[in-house]
């Protein structure tokens, strides 16, 4: 039989970062921890170039800090903070289980499996209740 | 999981090469005693509605890695999942996501075999003649063992595969079982290759494009927590890097037992013949 | 460079990130809690902090550890979506000079304003 008849093609793309099936919060940690960096990323790049204005003085400045002075910015700006401390914080947990660490020693997979995963689990839950804190605290500035 | 169900509604993806242009669904109606697993309810379907349906399975124990599925959400074995423990009267049967679809609920593995074959899934020695006409046993503790064989039990499913968002979009990732793979070989004390290994599974598709989503050891059906695998990898890669880790040499082969008489009544072992 | 050194930068330089950014954002968006400086985006105080000796250095090393980590993480996620190897080494490059371009130019203006002895108001 010729085995010319094509093969579908069954990668779930970029739907497989955000989902794909009932998975743990460490998988969606994951996607969350790209959407707040690269929205990061976006913010920092103009960034640079606003505050360069501060070179002119203070007129540079205040003309600046004026087209930004509105309320949609200015919550914008709160959802970089926002971002960040998500990121930052998730961002301790990577950096110390991707280095091995936090998750024990390898031991004989007896039924039921409790994965590495789950042993590193309250650290998630550690780091997303701090960051919800510095979120709320950081929401206290933006209606004063 | 309460009540005893008597009969589940299967939802199956059929896609049939050269007459389907994209996959679909198919119901069937399916009775479902105690005890009733997926794959038993795929086979009732094949027996008694449809013998068109088509899908791969073995030992419908969870020991071949055969029958691995996307069942209700999961990439799971069908023959290790029983109907009832589900929840609901829908069972949701598609292939494993992220290997191509030949018929059914066949997935395309040879992609999935190679990427396993390049992290060179054997014992390395650098005495080869040992390695190939072997003299004695290699010495390994308990513990030394047990850095390691967690990670043996992988059947090569595909399911974490699956669950992988990096294997969603990268093709050329080596993807989790294979990396759990080469640790497994060079958290093996026996192993000499760590070195040999290095250029594939720190590559710029190896390990360093994992970002511990972790989904792969949730679905892991035997419990080899690739995950761990990896990230244990890329530490020891960065103990190698800052030079608190030595070059590794394997263990030692046992020489022969001196001096030893067998206890009374025991018959003599036949000649070898090889 | 190989992956593998790419990577240990990117960690060490996110951690480099925690700690200065972290004073960053406590400086700019907890004045109401923490009140390190009054209205931290008003020009005596963005003046004030740019003569001082250390926000000087702090921010040059902030900017380029920020511009290596945010612009190697989008390398990966760029990488993750099988482009060909020309267009790799494009992305590469283009990242390289692009992220290079801005970090003299944010230090450029970070030391320039560092040395102005009269400064406009």
């Amino acid at each position: 039989m010729a085995e010319t008849a094509k093969h579908y093609r069954n990668k779930l793309g970029l739907w497989g970062w955000l989902g794909g099936g009932r998975y743990g919060l460490e998988r969606y940690a994951y996607a969350l921890h790209r959407l707040t960096g690269l929205g990061i990323l976006f913010y920092f790049i103009l960034h640079i170039f606003v505050t360069g204005s501060r070179l002119g003085g203070a007129q540079r400045w205040g003309t600046a800090m004026g087209f930004f002075e509105n309320n949609l910015f200015k919550f914008g700006e709160y959802l970089v903070y926002a971002a960040f401390a998500y990121h930052a914080l998730n961002g301790i947990r990577l950096g110390l289980t991707e280095l091995g660490f936090l998750m024990g020693k390898p031991t004989r997979p007896l039924f039921p499996y409790r994965s590495a995963v789950m042993r590193q689990r309250p650290v998630l839950i550690v780091v997303m209740v701090l960051a919800a804190v510095l979120i709320i605290a950081g929401g206290v500035d933006l209606f004063e | 999981m309460s009540e005893a169900l008597t009969k589940v509604t299967y939802e199956v993806l059929r896609y049939t090469p050269g007459v389907d242009a994209k996959p679909r669904m198919q119901s069937y109606e399916v009775p479902a005693p105690k005890g009733l697993t997926v794959l038993d309810g795929l086979l009732w379907i094949k027996e008694n509605l449809d013998p068109t349906l088509s899908w791969r399975s073995s030992c419908r124990m969870g020991v071949c890695g055969s029958c691995a599925m996307f069942i209700n959400g999961l990439p799971r074995l069908a023959c290790a999942n029983q109907v009832a423990h589900l929840g609901g009267t829908r069972v949701v049967v598609k292939p494993l996501p992220n290997y191509a679809i030949i018929r059914d609920l066949v997935p395309d593995l040879e992609p999935f075999f190679a990427k396993h074959a390049a992290i060179k899934p054997w014992l390395i020695r650098k005495n080869l003649e040992e390695l190939n006409h072997p003299t004695g046993e290699y010495f390994q503790s308990q513990k030394e063992l047990i850095n390691y064989i967690q990670f043996a039990y992988c059947i090569k499913c595909g399911a974490c595969l699956s669950a992988c968002p990096t294997v969603a979009t990268d093709d050329s990732y080596l993807g989790p079982q294979a990396l759990a793979q080469a640790w497994r070989y060079i958290a093996d004390s026996r192993d000499e290759g760590a070195a040999e290994r290095a250029e594939e599974v720190f590559s710029g598709h190896g390990a360093f494009r994992c970002h511990f989503a972790g989904a792969c050891s949730q679905v892991c059906p035997k419990g080899v927590d690739p995950a761990f695998a990896i990230q244990l990898m890329k530490q020891f890669m960065f103990m190698q890097k800052l030079g608190a880790c030595k070059e590794k040499h394997g263990t030692e082969v046992a020489p022969p037992v001196e001096n030893w008489t067998p206890r009374e009544g025991i018959p003599k072992a036949p000649e070898p013949s090889v | 460079m190989r992956e593998s050194t790419l990577w240990f930068w990117h960690i060490l330089a996110g951690a480099v990130i925690l700690v200065l950014l972290g004073l960053h954002m406590a400086i700019m968006h907890l004045d109401e809690i923490l009140g390190l400086y009054m209205d931290p985006t008003g020009w005596e105080s963005v003046i004030a902090r740019s003569q001082q000796g250390f926000f000087m250095v702090t921010y040059i090393l902030l900017l380029g550890a920020a511009l290596y980590h945010g612009l190697y993480g989008l390398r990966t996620i760029l990488f993750e979506l099988n482009l060909r190897k020309g267009t790799q080494k494009l992305i590469t490059w283009f990242f390289l000079i692009g992220g290079l371009f801005l970090f003299v130019y944010g230090t450029y203006v970070a030391i320039a304003i560092y040395q102005l002895k009269e400064v406009a108001s």
